[in-house]
């Protein structure tokens, strides 16, 4: 479960100042406004916020999926493996594709193709990354549907996806993502269409299986409950920056930026008595194509400053001055992106009081 | 939430034999078992039935004023076709409906307008229930106008004021058109709307689901404020547990057009006694990682049943994780196990002993 014994080795994915902008008649939306994170071999991290926060649009640019036009990655750095993914032509990043990263979305029926059977959406990544015949592949798809719990994976293999149930449709693509032993998994809200047994099944099988290959895992979703049961350690992101980032138990427990508050606050929890009030955040997310100066939570904060409308916070270790938003090892003090952080864990602990 | 709805238990049970906890006061709603199936038709010019959904498959349960009850349960247990057939948007098959000390069933369009008055409806999709065409004002108007209820003009945009300031947006906004609205907002007008005619029961179907947590959390705020301030009675339809629990005093929990389960809230979620709910409350993480490290998860096998063909007995014997044989022959009566609590399994604690409406296979 801890990602302390891997964080020695360099990371396996490093996002450095990622910036993602997608042009519309209304002008410019910056989706992905600077983002630098880290995911080191077999481990799992969250990516967590509301829609709109930029947390697809940074999976699809590490994928380098994101349709243009008409969106433009402006900058950064996604360093994969020791290779800059930015920098690859189009032919390279197929290869990246399916061997190097598996990525699986929400919507497992337009994921798929309806015309073609699914033994044959298996085959296909290994006839072409790993060069296998035909018969070849045919055997070492049974075997990945065997592998993600579909019985009679022989027969099943010439199924197409409407004779499947949406659970089942799910674990084919977790079949096809991991068929050729990608070292890093990115779900995409992958459970979030589906009944919550269902959504529990599914993702025990995804943990159960990157931990047994040793594969990272990218898991994003909205919600916080999944990434406190399954992610290591994760980021709380907010009108595209990541505001908070630390080990599940350091956000979780001592959540420090007052968004991360906010959220946990507003969701009802079985962990608490069922209290008469929520306390939830005030007023809506703000337009991506019309941010508030400075820090973006600004106008929805009850700790703002003057300082917040007019400087934009960095993300910095919590408690300390000094800016460190490069590589963090796993014990490392969380991050958070909040001028009044100490203004805001005084308040917190004085109400705990 | 509200006063003197604690004592709402022996309603769960599906024949009205055990009458020793009858609650105090009179239903607003009291539904008896409610059947709503689906015929599936083929052929080109001549149509045979040739198979039955039973979406619904007699459920009985009450609603007191002012009080919640949860209706929880996966895609296809028929949740939202047992409430279309509470406010007759669907004829159900049999059962009966007692609203407001009136039996629905049976009863033709013009004696069912001025009840439906009395029952607002909030959806699911706040992009799909809003007529694009019309201005917020007029969406959240038009049942005054449908029901008369307004005097003149002047009284008319009152009360679309007053409504749009009671949901929390500004009487301004009456001009706007529904594109204009963020998807917080376009609930706010659709709850406005529900309760523009001063209904007594409001259903509420996948109300907040549809809405980021920080929305939800605001919506579900102001839907409590407002079952205090007017009394409304909530069916309150969700698949999300922890929700339920926040808004519900009572629950009842459904798989493949059955009532499994039923319970005080608190009772529910504290000592649930349905396999299936209990599976159900484990599936659901809570945003707590120590919690979640130490929490027991039931992981069900399988997909569920197709409600074509729903298995023998207990209809859940398939998925369970304690079923005996004797599961796949008898199909268990909710009965009631504990003084608010009602579930029906063959093996849940205390089953045998519970007195048994039916006698059993």
């Amino acid at each position: 479960m801890t990602a302390g014994s891997t964080s020695k080795s360099t990371p396996l994915l490093q996002v450095r100042n990622l910036r993602t902008s997608f042009n519309t008649p209304d002008g410019k939306i910056t989706a992905v406004a600077g983002v630098t994170f880290d995911i080191h071999h077999g481990e799992t991290l969250g990516l967590v916020g509301e829609s709109g926060c930029g947390k697809s649009v940074t999976a699809l640019s590490i994928m380098q999926l994101v349709p243009n036009p008409p969106g433009v990655i402006e900058q950064g750095e996604v360093m994969f493996d020791g290779t800059d993914l930015l920098k690859l032509s189009n032919k390279e990043m197929q290869a990246v594709r399916g061997s190097g990263i598996g990525m699986i979305f929400q919507e497992p029926m337009s994921s798929l193709n309806p015309v073609l059977s699914i033994g044959r959406q298996i085959t296909e990544p290994l006839e072409v990354h790993l060069e296998l015949g035909k018969a070849a592949a045919l055997d070492r798809a049974a075997e990945l549907l065997n592998m993600v719990g579909i019985a009679d994976s022989r027969q099943r293999l010439d199924d197409y996806p409407h004779q499947l149930s949406g659970g089942q449709r799910q674990r084919v693509m977790i079949a096809i993502a991991l068929s050729c032993e990608p070292k890093l998994l990115i779900a995409d809200e992958a459970t979030t269409a589906l009944d919550v047994t269902i959504q529990a099944q599914i993702l025990e099988l995804m943990k159960n299986l990157t931990s047994q290959l040793g594969t990272a895992l990218l898991i994003i979703t909205h919600n916080l409950g999944i990434i406190a049961r399954y992610a290591d350690r994760l980021n709380v992101m907010y009108a595209g920056k990541i505001r908070e980032s630390g080990t599940a138990e350091q956000v979780y427990l001592n959540p420090a930026h007052p968004y991360t508050i906010g959220l946990l606050n507003s969701v009802p929890r079985l962990d608490r008595p069922a209290t008469d009030r929520l306390d939830p955040i005030p007023g809506e997310i703000p337009d991506p194509s019309d941010l508030p100066t400075g820090c973006a939570f600004r106008p929805r904060c009850r700790w703002a400053t003057t300082q917040c409308e007019i400087d934009e916070p960095s993300l910095e270790a919590t408690g300390v001055q000094n800016g460190r938003t490069d590589a963090q090892p796993a014990n490392a003090p969380a991050l958070v992106a909040c001028f009044e952080a100490n203004a805001v864990a005084t308040s917190i602990e004085m109400a705990r009081t | 939430m509200t006063a003197g709805t604690g004592t709402a238990s022996a309603s769960a049970t599906q024949e009205r034999t055990d009458t020793s906890s009858a609650p105090t006061g009179t239903p607003l709603l009291s539904v008896r078992n409610l059947s709503v199936h689906f015929p599936l038709k083929r052929g080109f010019i001549v149509q045979r039935e040739v198979a039955r959904v039973r979406a619904v498959e007699g459920i009985s349960f009450d609603i007191y004023p002012g009080e919640t009850l949860g209706l929880v349960g996966e895609s296809g247990s028929g949740k939202t076709t047992a409430a279309k057939a509470v406010i007759q948007l669907r004829k159900p098959d049999s059962g009966s409906i007692m609203f407001d000390g009136q039996e629905l069933l049976g009863m033709s369009n013009s004696e069912l307008r001025p009840i439906r008055r009395k029952m607002g409806m909030v959806f699911q999709d706040p992009y799909g229930s809003l007529n694009p065409r019309m201005r917020a004002g007029d969406i959240v108007g038009e049942p005054l106008k449908v029901h008369g209820l307004a005097e003149s003009g002047d009284d008319y945009r009152t009360q679309v004021s007053a409504l749009l300031t009671t949901v929390g947006l500004s009487p301004g906004m009456a001009e706007r058109y529904p594109n204009e609205f963020s998807g917080g907002q376009r609930q706010r007008l659709g709850v406005a709307r529900a309760i523009a005619a001063k209904p007594s029961l409001l259903v509420l179907d996948e109300a907040v689901s549809a809405l980021d947590v920080s929305i939800q959390a605001q919506i579900l705020n102001l839907l409590q404020d407002l079952q205090d301030q007017y009394n409304l009675a909530y069916l309150f339809i969700a698949h999300d547990l922890s929700v339920v629990r926040h808004i519900s005093d009572r629950v009842a929990v459904m798989y493949l057009g059955r009532i499994v389960e039923t319970a005080d809230s608190k009772d529910l979620y504290e000592n649930p006694l349905h396999p299936y709910t209990q599976a159900l409350l484990s599936a659901i993480p809570t945003p707590n990682p120590r919690l979640e490290q130490s929490r027991t998860r039931i992981i069900l096998q399988g997909d569920l049943p197709s409600p074509m063909a729903p298995p023998s007995g207990c209809h859940f014997h398939t998925r369970c994780p304690i079923a005996t044989e004797a599961c796949s022959l008898t199909d268990p009566d909710l009965r009631q196990l504990a003084p608010n609590q009602a579930a029906a399994c063959l093996l849940a604690t205390g089953y045998d002993a519970a007195p048994s409406p039916v006698s059993r296979v």
